[in-house]
């Protein structure tokens, strides 16, 4: 019996022991009808080949393990950066708690939304009842200050007019007349959750914005865009803002909304940018989205109104933050303090000490278009070279600026831009085309077991890993925190692999 | 806690009123139903087959989730593909629609299983056809033909595969039952088309029929099936193997002397689908996921079916003797023997955890069976339920309870957000027991919470071996030391007060 109350074991451990190692046995020779071991063996074999990765690559329907989730999910999270803001998903109830879970799961927070609850005669007759009561419910019981309108696929599919369901629902009485309901139509058949992000944004901007006059001033809207880092990466560039004395506004901002103290009391809502700076920010000189793929319509809206708009790709290390502070400081005519240059410096002698771990180091990087843009140049910054650079929800001009990136850099001579592609793919690509390290989310475990990559976490979303997020990845502090989890998997791998017993070769103490 | 010990009943059903009055008219009307205290049996309920019957706890239930309040219910997809289907292991699952379903639910169930994934398993693996506007405007079914066919190339050793129909494949009128017939000679392998759109039915309910009517449709008695019959077959039907639960439960089986020919659906292998109405009897956890399908095998095999529970040693020792009982005296010795060889672990984890659980309260809100059968468990440790409630319950499932929980205890049907946080933080609970997206708002408030779907990423928590981990994880929620540090030396301690919506 292996189970005892002094040493309990769990999953971990149990089912290693001889009794269900032997039962494991049983049921496989006598009840599954399973594929021989020969069989297994020489198809696994066969899954590592070029041939493989050719019949892979020529995919033409099939998904498999995408780097990418539907729109709605960018549409709630871009939500819960708004002050006091309660999601409502138009459509079927199990999306939204699929993308309660989902947040939650990464965050380590409650993650708050309400669903329309569509059902089958909602799909004949629409679901414009289900508006009327569904908001009437929500303001009852949640009191938020403002309730942001998103969409599900079948409210999609049977075209549910979200404008005139609000208008009628308002009119209902269901919340006062006043009272906010931006909406976004968010189609899980369009695009990915960067653009139900930007479709979110916009809808609340265009909400707050339309029918005022822009009175032009000195304040920089900056949109973070979709970030499992938003909590560590929002402070850390509002700390560096605020040491530049700029003027901003964060338009939505979830750093305190993903991460509420434990108190005694549960916080719905906590933080994010307020409805009345979200209405000014129709008067800020500049937009700055940070993830350009997941505000294009957001920032062509925000040209529309007569404002400057400028975006980046996740400014990450040392270039990128350069250029991020450079274009902030121009705008708020502001320099560049010491204490940031400082900071500069100090990622840049971090970056020197460990030169030579870095230098040639081979990767592949997975992910939103703007993070793996950000992440391919801040590993050209280290001597990297980034081999395979693929995102699921990637397009045609993500891929032409991604080739452009590696072009500028002889440490991109090698990259390959993947876009469209999935995690099966890329397990093709790192059994045929192998790297040092790959750089993705918690779903790239699976590539790490198969190939024997190792896995550096710092993308979207980060379940197998506690509070990284909480960490910034942004600025150069962030530069370091990215250059340290790098590191790290550099130096345990090199450990592992040195560390034979009876061998003490290369298990160096000081490395 | 502040629950009133002398008089629960009234205490709860303040509790309720309080709670209803946050809603418009209407809701509160409607919500009322699904709200009750477990009153004293009455003689109609009294259903001697199923032991003592020690409360009624009878509620609305099964019908639609009003809109707007939080219900922490999922659909019909997240039913047949999330639970019934997905843990089959040899067989591909296509989540067919939008990207977004298969994403959220991609290896979120921890059904464990043994395999190479990828080459001959493929449970923690995402295929999707990831529709794009053309295929809502043109149909998917091309695409999906398509699909079928890159799958057979990709991945040879699969023994066949199941559409998981997402909102919009009904919605457009696309013919997955003619692609996967069609596509089935084609390749030679099964294909189930599953009509489990998310739209469909009130929650996970409909899909975990809707997964078991497909069983039966395209599945069962479609080929012949080699086995020679024994006396001890028997099916564990409605097991997912969470955590390794199904394997806890079979060794138990095993050692009573009773061949295990297929376990639904955890670690499951299509064979072992196909070979099940062989059985002499099924056995069920998951009455609500898997009842229809026992009924029909009883109904076209002649299957006869029983439910078991193996949630702490009394019903699990209950359990044995119940299932040993059908396969004559050989067995019923067997199982005799296996309860004695076990009870030694049982009062050395009872001895090591009940003094530190003894007299705790814990609240439950999860779904198919274990709002009522895992109170015996707590029992077992000295804990008390003083809540309970089914995400997607039925009435036959509310009547079931009554066997199990207490007068004055609080029941709760598709409890909304709103509901089940005010429920806690009056009744101030010693453990709450519930999902994921239940658990961080209950830590907030400084109550100690474990995650009941997934068994808070342990596990397992059924038979012998389970209890021990099951004991250990509880002690570990209620004892750890970080609940003392929530209030800093510096403020005053604030009554928790109820947060009224105006």
């Amino acid at each position: 019996m292996p189970q005892s109350a002094d040493r309990v074991l769990d999953h971990a451990l149990l089912f290693r022991e001889p009794e269900y190692q032997e039962m494991f046995e049983r049921k496989r020779e006598a009840f599954e009808c399973p594929a021989s071991s020969a069989e297994v063996e020489a198809q696994t074999e066969y899954s590592k080949s070029w041939e493989y990765r050719d019949k892979n690559l020529a995919r033409e329907a099939l998904v498999i393990n995408p780097a990418k989730a539907c729109q709605p999910l960018g549409a709630v999270f871009a939500a819960a950066g708004f002050e006091g803001t309660m999601s409502f998903v138009h459509g079927s109830q199990g999306c939204v708690a699929y993308y309660r879970s989902h947040l939650a799961r990464h965050f380590k927070e409650p993650a708050s939304a309400v669903s329309s609850s569509m059902t089958e005669d909602a799909a004949v007759f629409g679901g414009l009842n289900n508006m009327v009561d569904g908001l009437a419910n929500t303001y009852s019981l949640y009191a938020p200050k403002m309730i942001a309108v998103s969409t599900t696929c079948m409210a999609e599919v049977i075209g549910d007019d979200l404008h005139a369901f609000i208008e009628t629902a308002k009119q209902k009485g269901s919340v006062p007349k006043e009272f906010d309901v931006p909406f976004a139509h968010t189609p899980a058949f369009v695009g990915s959750h960067v653009e139900g992000y930007d479709n979110m944004v916009k809808g609340v901007l265009d909400y707050f914005w339309k029918d005022k006059e822009r009175e032009p001033g000195e304040t920089i809207n900056i949109i973070p865009g979709f970030d499992g880092f938003c909590v560590g990466n929002n402070r850390e560039l509002k700390r560096l803002l605020d040491l530049m004395g700029v003027s901003y506004t964060l338009l939505p901002d979830a750093s305190d909304q993903y991460d509420t103290p434990s108190d005694g009391e549960f916080r719905m809502y906590f933080g994010g940018t307020t409805l009345g700076d979200t209405t000014a920010a129709l008067n800020a000189k500049a937009t700055l989205s940070l993830q350009s793929y997941c505000t294009r319509k957001t920032l062509d809206f925000a040209a529309e109104k007569g404002q400057q708009t400028l975006s980046f790709h996740y400014p990450l290390g040392v270039g990128a933050t350069d250029e991020l502070l450079l274009k902030i400081a121009e705008l708020g005519g502001v320099s560049i303090p010491d204490a940031i240059t400082l900071e500069r410096g100090r990622l840049v002698d971090a970056m020197a000490d460990s030169q030579s771990l870095l230098h040639g180091k081979r990767y592949a990087i997975y992910g939103d278009p703007d993070f793996v843009l950000g992440m391919a140049r801040f590993i050209m910054e280290t001597g990297g070279e980034p081999v395979h650079c693929l995102a699921t929800n990637g397009t045609k001009q993500w891929a032409e600026e991604m080739e452009q990136l590696l072009a500028s850099s002889p440490f991109g001579a090698e990259g390959k831009v993947w876009s469209g592609k999935d995690l099966w793919h890329l397990r093709s690509l790192l059994f045929t085309e192998p790297v040092d390290l790959l750089i993705g989310n918690s779903y790239g475990k699976y590539l790490e077991r198969d190939t024997g990559t190792p896995l550096v976490r710092l993308n979207f979303p980060i379940f197998d890993r506690h509070h990284h997020h909480r960490f910034p990845l942004w600025g150069y502090q962030g530069g370091l925190r990215l250059l340290t989890s790098v590191l790290d998997k550099i130096f345990d791998k090199l450990d592992q692999d040195t560390s034979a017993a009876g061998q003490d070769i290369s298990f160096d103490l000081t490395r | 806690m502040s629950l009133d010990n002398e008089n629960p009943t009234a205490f709860n059903e303040k509790l309720i009123a309080d709670v209803l009055s946050a809603y418009p008219d209407k809701f509160a009307k409607r919500r009322r139903k699904h709200l009750t205290v477990a009153k004293p049996p009455t003689d109609a309920n009294a259903d001697s087959s199923e032991g003592e019957v020690l409360s009624e706890c009878d509620v609305k239930s099964n019908v639609k989730s009003i809109p707007g309040v939080m219900t922490i219910r999922g659909c019909a997809y997240a039913g047949s593909k999330g639970v019934v289907w997905g843990p089959v292991k040899d067989m591909v699952h296509i989540s067919h629609g939008p990207v977004g379903c298969g994403q959220y639910s991609w290896s979120q169930r921890r059904n464990y299983y043994t395999g190479t994934t990828g080459i001959d398993s493929f449970v923690t693996m995402q295929f999707t056809s990831d529709f794009q506007e053309r295929d809502i405007v043109f149909g998917g079914d091309k695409k999906l033909g398509k699909i079928i066919d890159e799958i057979d190339t990709l991945f040879p050793l699969s023994r066949g595969l199941t559409v998981q129909s997402e909102c919009p494949i009904g919605l457009i009128g696309d013919d997955i039952e003619a692609v996967a017939k069609k596509k089935s000679k084609d390749i030679g392998k099964t294909i189930v088309p599953v009509r489990c759109e998310g739209f469909r039915g009130v929650s996970q309910s409909l899909g975990h029929h809707i997964a078991n009517d497909a069983i039966r449709d395209w599945v069962l008695d479609k080929k012949e099936v080699a086995h020679e019959p024994g006396p001890y077959d028997v099916n564990v039907i409605g097991d997912y193997n969470i955590g390794g639960d199904g394997w806890a439960s079979r060794l138990l089986l095993e050692e009573i002397g009773l061949q295990v020919i297929a376990n639904w659906s955890g670690d499951a292998t299509l064979a072992e689908i196909e070979r099940a109405p062989k059985a002499k009897m099924n056995l069920i956890h998951c009455y609500r996921s898997m009842n229809y399908i026992c009924r029909h095998m009883e109904e076209k095999h002649g299957v006869a079916w029983m439910e078991y529970n193996f949630f702490g040693p009394t019903q699990i020792a209950a359990s044995l003797r119940a299932i040993a009982k059908h396969f004559g005296p050989e067995i019923e010795e067997k199982a005799e023997q296996v309860i004695a060889k076990y009870q030694p672990l049982v009062d050395a984890i009872v001895a090591k955890y009940r003094p530190r659980l003894e007299g705790k309260t814990v609240m439950l809100y999860v779904g198919g069976l274990r709002p009522r059968h895992m109170i015996t468990a707590y029992d077992d440790l000295g804990l008390k339920i003083v809540g309970t409630g089914y995400e997607f319950g039925h009435s036959d499932d509310y009547q079931r309870t009554g066997h199990y929980v207490r007068e004055g205890t609080l029941i709760y049907d598709d409890v909304t957000g709103y509901e089940l946080e005010s429920f806690i933080e009056r009744i101030r609970p010693d453990l709450v027991g519930s999902g994921i997206k239940e658990k961080y708002p209950v830590q907030k408030m400084g109550i100690p919470f474990r995650q009941m779907h997934s068994w808070d990423y342990s596990g397992p928590y059924h038979g012998y071996d389970g209890f021990a981990i099951f004991a250990r994880d509880m002690d570990l929620a209620i004892n750890n030391p970080v609940w003392s540090l929530f209030d800093p030396p510096w403020r005053e301690k604030e009554k928790p007060v109820l947060q009224a919506a105006e």
